[in-house]
């Protein structure tokens, strides 16, 4: 029996650049930083006050009814869910084979959080019932499951900043073992709160050029110094093939493989001989029947990170010999800032994207390349892709040593 | 001082609005929480805390379930506060 395809047939996102996927592509391409000050008043008890926050807050969107009793990354999920179904053509098909794979890194922390400050300032007949389903990591999937009235499953894996691209792997599996004819799949975080920023910073991961918001998130630049913490989330619609074609569905691009591994090295550190990233990414190609010749985009990990951007650049020279020269790498978190679960999800609708439109996204906010970063990168504008058949790696990696590969292939 | 009827239907209805989203105006005694209001379990705690704390009453957990409509709970209330 031949294995049975997965192609993308619907997107939806909201993002620090847009309210959607077609004006976050515009302002992407475009080379806007969606970076900026933030507005509250924590964020002067701390050494970072800058974060890459969605460019359409949820309450332009969304009823305060329905607001009120969803954590932040909840209205991500459902936002950016609906544009993707609405975008696959809201079609009519079984529950029993329709799924649901939504990750999130840390889950409901913003709920968790404000709870809490309820508990201790007014006491526990305070907190809200709906406490629990708003702060459990799976409520994002679990809300757009209910919304979808989806039956074949419903799933979160969680594994830090590898969750979404680590959802959109799982979704295509659940297909290929027929478990499954259509799901949505992606991620979403919502952590732009003063705890886990503290956190954040007190590893020393986030950047502290407060100063300068917009160029703050600078992978590959010789005088980057940390992430840039975004939130938002987004959608991919997975779909088998013959179902898609059946129907007549717009099919974007395929996904077409996947691979995973893990780093047994450090709980938050980059293992500096990549061996993991260069396993995935074999993994990966194998998996999808590719080559490293037919690999001319890679949306890489890059976050900003002193160590972490060098160690990714390594193990794709590894990973892809001399091939890699002819790979048009793009650091996208340099515009949208780190959206932790929602990265491999918000940079796989990229990917899906550059192979349609035939565009690499740029990264902004190099000004002195760093001198070990010798791969290809797309810097300051976009780079247009080859005509005919093109295949792309999405990376993902995670604190705890999680390495996610996705390949996708035109279509 | 004992609460009115009236006025503990005002309070009910903009806690009710505020929970879930049904216009005031179109409450009444004998709307169902459950059937008529949109008001399921775990949004019926939140409806009873919020008039504990605008009422000054306590309503023990065991005669929530009893509180079937807007009129049952305006009755309790308004008894409790006697």
């Amino acid at each position: 029996m031949t294995r049975r395809r997965v192609v993308v047939t619907g997107l939806g996102a909201t993002t620090p650049l847009g309210g959607d996927v077609a004006t976050t592509w515009s302002a992407l391409v475009a080379g806007k930083s969606g970076v900026s000050t933030l507005p509250y008043e924590w964020a002067g008890t701390l050494s970072v006050t800058i974060a890459a926050m969605v460019a359409i807050d949820p309450s332009e969107v969304m009823e305060r009814v329905e607001m009120r009793r969803l954590d932040r990354s909840e209205q991500f999920a459902l936002i950016a869910s609906r544009e993707a179904w609405k975008d696959a053509g809201a079609p009519e098909v079984d529950k029993e084979r329709l799924g649901v794979v939504i990750a999130s890194g840390i889950g409901g922390v913003i709920t968790m959080l404000d709870q809490y400050d309820i508990l201790k300032n007014k006491g526990a007949r305070f907190v809200s019932p709906h406490t629990v389903p708003m702060l459990m990591p799976n409520g994002p999937a679990a809300n757009v499951g209910l919304e979808l009235g989806a039956r074949a499953g419903v799933h979160t894996p969680v594994s830090a900043c590898a969750s979404g691209a680590e959802a959109i792997g799982y979704a295509m599996e659940m297909i290929r073992s027929n478990r499954a004819d259509i799901i949505m799949s992606g991620g979403v975080e919502a952590a732009v709160h003063a705890l886990p920023m503290a956190g954040f910073a007190a590893m020393k991961a986030l950047s502290t050029r407060n100063d300068d918001p917009t160029r703050a998130s600078r992978p590959y630049d010789r005088d980057r110094d940390g992430f840039v913490l975004g939130e938002g989330g987004a959608m991919l619609v997975l779909e088998e093939l013959e179902h898609a074609k059946a129907r007549g569905a717009h099919i974007y691009a395929e996904i077409a493989g996947q691979g995973l591994t893990s780093d047994g090295y450090h709980i938050a550190a980059p293992d500096p001989e990549g061996s993991g990233v260069r396993r995935a990414i074999a993994f990966a190609l194998l998996d999808a029947d590719l080559t490293t010749r037919d690999i001319v985009h890679l949306n890489a990990h890059a976050t900003s990170t002193p160590v972490g951007d060098v160690a990714e650049a390594n193990a794709l020279r590894l990973a892809l010999g001399a091939d890699v020269d002819q790979v048009a790498v793009s650091a996208t978190k340099s515009m949208t800032g780190h959206l932790l679960g929602g990265a491999g999800a918000i940079e796989s609708v990229f990917i899906v994207k550059a192979l349609q439109e035939r565009l690499a996204p740029p990264t902004i906010n190099i000004e002195n390349i760093d001198p070990a970063v010798t791969i290809n990168v797309v810097r300051d504008k976009p780079r247009p892709l080859p005509a005919g058949e093109i295949a792309a790696l999405n990376d993902s990696f995670g604190f705890g040593g999680h390495n996610v590969v996705l390949a996708f292939r035109s279509y | 001082m004992a609460l009115t009827q009236a006025e503990v239907l005002v309070g009910i209805k903009e806690i009710v609005e505020e929970v879930a989203g049904i216009p005031a105006a179109t409450i009444e005694m004998d709307k169902n929480f459950t059937d008529d209001l949109d008001v399921d379990s775990l949004s019926m705690v939140e409806v009873v805390v919020a008039a504990e704390e605008r009422f000054g009453v306590k309503i023990p957990d065991d005669q929530v379930s009893e509180l079937a409509t807007v009129g049952d709970a305006v009755n309790f209330i308004v008894k409790v506060s006697a």
